[in-house]
């Protein structure tokens, strides 16, 4: 049996694929995007002990060297998370596949299946396998939410258990995405071809930038270039909501322009795009 | 009550709502009825509530009459002829309607209405027109968040154009419930009624398959909040039995269950069987009102209810519990008490054998009675989870499951969903046929910031709201409950699925 760190679980999800769905998050991400609207999920815990204090409910307690996160004593107020200065969460739960199950069973009349997001689940891609095998034995179906840093077609097993990709193309041009998420983006855009050809593109999921128009014009470009009207363009538009002072200082704290924003996906239409969503 | 000068100045009313508080005054000086003095008595200690039905019944408190009557034979009385199109169908509905009694004096049920409609539906636009028309006409002039239509459970041209129309009136009256079946309602219509609810608090979800289990397929109509009642018939009366108030009385859980409640019951029942005899023996109701003549409704098909409030706060105080939030709807050993005592007041409502109940098992019918403004924090609706402490929602399904089964004449939940399920309605139909198959009878829902928003079973306008709020009479005589229930009960609050 197989384990991975989970961050939450929401038991019911609209947002994160067709109908309802349970949403799984799993800790830890190879990026480090200037938006992220939740950084805590970013790193793995290294137990500095620095967040403990500052729980107001006596939740938090160092024994052996680790912080034990207690959930019946946890109101859930996210001071830790805002103290903590490594972009953890020492709320983590270390779930085997089967008790991510046990959760599914007491939703599972009233959703289709599951949505495992991050963090970046694609770093837990065997746990994954193992999961989704489950859930396809309760007749569900399985999505991933994913950077794409992680090459999907070296898990081809995986692939024949999960029901698609919803693939974040954060930016098309290798520099802007090195500086944006602090890595690049060859897998991503190799991941797009792929997920592609293998059908098993179920959306694309698009940032749209204050003060970078060139950038997301590119992208857009780019990405209907390739997916053409093959997979549902989702474009998002940036809020401030959540996102840490980096970001801010690039951004802004004000969302993207609606206007501005409405033009964009003018713009994937008038450039063959099938179903483009803004949200 | 009020006294009639009271009513009479005060500008808060409109003059047809002074009009049925001053004939509710008259009644009251009525003392034929012998009641009990028990019985006075704990109504008095706020054991029992009638609901302020008046002194002497002289109509059922709820009338569901068939209305596909009316489209096949018109009606002697009304002087109406079977009508022949769109127009003729919604005019005599309208005129009907006028003439339908209650304990509001407000028609409670207004039909099935897309299927009354549908033969009627040649010209799309023109009966989008008429239909438009129709459902204005009814907030306007039976403005009352009481008057309840039904619609579905299949997927109907008719169905269609009163859902957009209603999208686009924004209007509480009527309230309106969807018969949902997922074998026999479309997901195309059932997604659209839940595209419909999140923008108007309407229609809400009615579990067909249980309703047609309990009554007949087509003899039953939700009136009123979520009153689930057999068609051509209706409820004669309900009163309530303050659980709540009844739980502090007690010493133990055993004196609760074998000596309190049998003697309530005893004194509850006691007091509908008179009512309902006076009004099937006495009252000129039966007898002489053209509904009955012209077999629109059959006495055989009407059920007193037998209602009751407050389980949550009973179970609590019970079992010695003072944080909601650990207590009933979070706490298996008093979900389970719970259902233990709404299963032994099911059992001993039972053996009493009530007069004119022939299609009903000769008995009553358990109701979760909604509450009153004026109950507040101390009794949450029927079998309800108090509001604030709600679960998750699935864990508030489940538990619903548990209960729903116990009350045929209604019971239901309101979920408050975010702004962003509007544009998912297909997800918030993933969790209404999740809650079917648990055993939810009743599904609500409306989203934070409607102007149109559900109370406790009834829907008002914020607008309105706002409106009294600055002492300016309205034309809903619902809204003046409904701020109540915001001020006292705290019933705009409930959580909030993300
Ligand atoms: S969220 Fe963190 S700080 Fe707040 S109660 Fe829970 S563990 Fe403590
Ligand atoms: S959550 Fe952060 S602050 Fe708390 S122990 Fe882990 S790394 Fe340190």
């Amino acid at each position: 049996m197989l384990f991975a760190p989970v961050n939450r679980i929401i038991p019911f999800s609209n947002v994160d694929g067709p109908g309802n769905r349970m949403a799984i998050f799993l800790q830890s991400c190879p990026f480090q995007c200037w938006y992220c609207h939740n950084p805590e999920t970013i790193n793995m815990c290294i137990h500095c002990g620095i967040c403990v204090p500052g729980c107001p409910s006596k939740a938090l307690a160092m024994t052996h060297g680790k912080v034990h996160w207690d959930e019946s004593l946890c109101e859930q107020c996210d001071s830790c998370i805002k103290i903590c200065p490594h972009l953890a969460s020492p709320k983590i739960l270390t779930m085997s596949s089967d008790e991510v199950i046990d959760k599914l069973s007491e939703v599972s009349s009233f959703v289709r299946g599951i949505t495992v997001s991050g963090g970046e689940c694609m770093m837990h891609p065997e746990f994954l396998e193992e999961l989704f095998g489950k859930v396809k034995a309760l007749n569900m179906t399985s999505l991933i939410d994913s950077n794409g840093f992680v090459r999907f077609e070296d898990y081809p097993r995986l692939m024949d258990v999960c029901d698609g990709v919803m693939l974040d193309v954060k930016a098309t041009d290798p520099k802007f995405h090195q500086q944006l998420a602090k890595h690049d983006n060859a897998s991503v855009m190799d991941n797009l071809r792929y997920l592609l050809s293998v059908n098993k593109l179920t959306e694309v999921r698009i940032v749209c930038l204050p003060r970078f128009d060139e950038q997301n014009r590119k992208t857009i470009e780019d990405v209907v270039s390739i997916v053409k009207d093959q997979a549902r363009i989702k474009l998002i538009r940036y809020r401030p909501y959540g996102v840490r002072k980096e970001g801010l200082d690039i951004l802004g704290s004000a969302s993207l322009d609606e206007e501005l924003f409405l033009e964009y996906r003018r713009y994937a239409q008038s450039l063959g795009a099938g179903e483009v969503v803004s949200v | 009550m009020s006294t009639a000068y009271e009513i009479v100045t005060d500008t808060t009313l409109t003059y047809h709502q002074q009009f049925i508080n001053l004939a509710k005054l008259g009644e009251n000086t009525d003392t034929t009825l012998p009641y009990n003095p028990e019985f006075l008595k704990a109504k008095e200690a706020g054991m029992i509530c009638d609901l302020f039905e008046g002194a002497l019944p002289f109509r059922p408190r709820y009338i569901l009459p068939d209305y596909s009557i009316l489209m096949k034979n018109g009606s002697k009385f009304l002087q109406l002829d079977p009508p022949k199109d769109i127009w003729e169908a919604t005019s005599a509905l309208m005129i009907m309607y006028r003439h339908v009694p209650s304990v509001s004096s407000f028609p409670v049920f207004l039909g099935n209405l897309d299927e009354l409609l549908d033969p009627f539906i040649v010209d799309e636009q023109e009966a989008t027109k008429a239909i438009g028309l129709f459902l204005l006409h009814i907030d306007r002039v039976l403005c009352d968040s009481f008057v309840h239509a039904d619609i579905g459970p299949k997927d109907t041209k008719a169905g269609r154009i009163i859902l957009k129309e209603t999208l686009r009136l924004q209007t509480a009256v009527p309230n309106m419930t969807v018969r949902y079946d997922s074998e026999l309602t479309s997901d195309e219509f059932g997604a659209l009624c839940a595209e419909v609810m999140l923008s108007t608090a309407k229609p809400s979800f009615a579990n067909h398959k249980m309703f047609s289990a309990e009554f007949g397929e087509k003899n039953y109509g939700l009136a009123s909040c979520y009153n689930g009642l057999r068609l051509a018939g209706g409820g004669y009366t309900l009163p309530r039995l303050r659980l709540a108030n009844i739980a502090k009385e007690a010493t133990s859980i055993d004196h609760f269950k074998n000596v309190l409640l049998p003697k309530y019951v005893d004194l509850m029942t006691e007091f509908m069987d008179l009512r309902i005899r006076f009004m099937v023996e006495d009252s000129a109701f039966f007898k002489s009102n053209f509904l009955v003549k012209e077999g629109f409704i059959k006495q055989e098909n009407f059920v007193g209810m037998f209602g009751l409030v407050g389980l949550a706060e009973c179970v609590n105080t019970l079992m010695g519990i003072e944080d909601k939030k650990k207590g009933y709807g979070n706490n298996k050993n008093a979900d389970d008490l719970g259902e233990e005592i709404i299963a032994h007041l099911d059992h001993l409502v039972s053996l009493h054998k009530a007069p004119y109940s022939e299609n009903s098992a000769d008995r009553y019918w358990l109701h979760a009675q909604v509450g009153i403004e004026r109950d507040g924090l101390d009794s949450s609706p029927g079998a309800r989870i108090p509001i604030g402490s709600e679960p998750e929602i699935h864990k508030q399904i489940a538990h619903s499951g548990r209960f729903h089964k116990y009350f045929p004449t209604g019971i239901g939940d309101i979920f408050r969903f975010e702004e962003t399920w509007k544009n998912t309605p297909e997800s918030l139909l993933d969790i209404i046929k999740g809650a079917m198959n648990a055993g939810m009878r009743y599904f609500s829902a409306y989203c934070e910031n409607n102007d149109v928003v559900r109370v406790t079973g009834y829907l008002v306008k914020r607008s309105e709201l706002e409106k009294l709020d600055r002492k300016e009479a309205v034309l809903n005589g619902a809204t003046v409950l409904g701020q109540g229930s915001r001020d006292m009960a705290h019933a705009l609050d409930r959580k909030v699925t993300k």
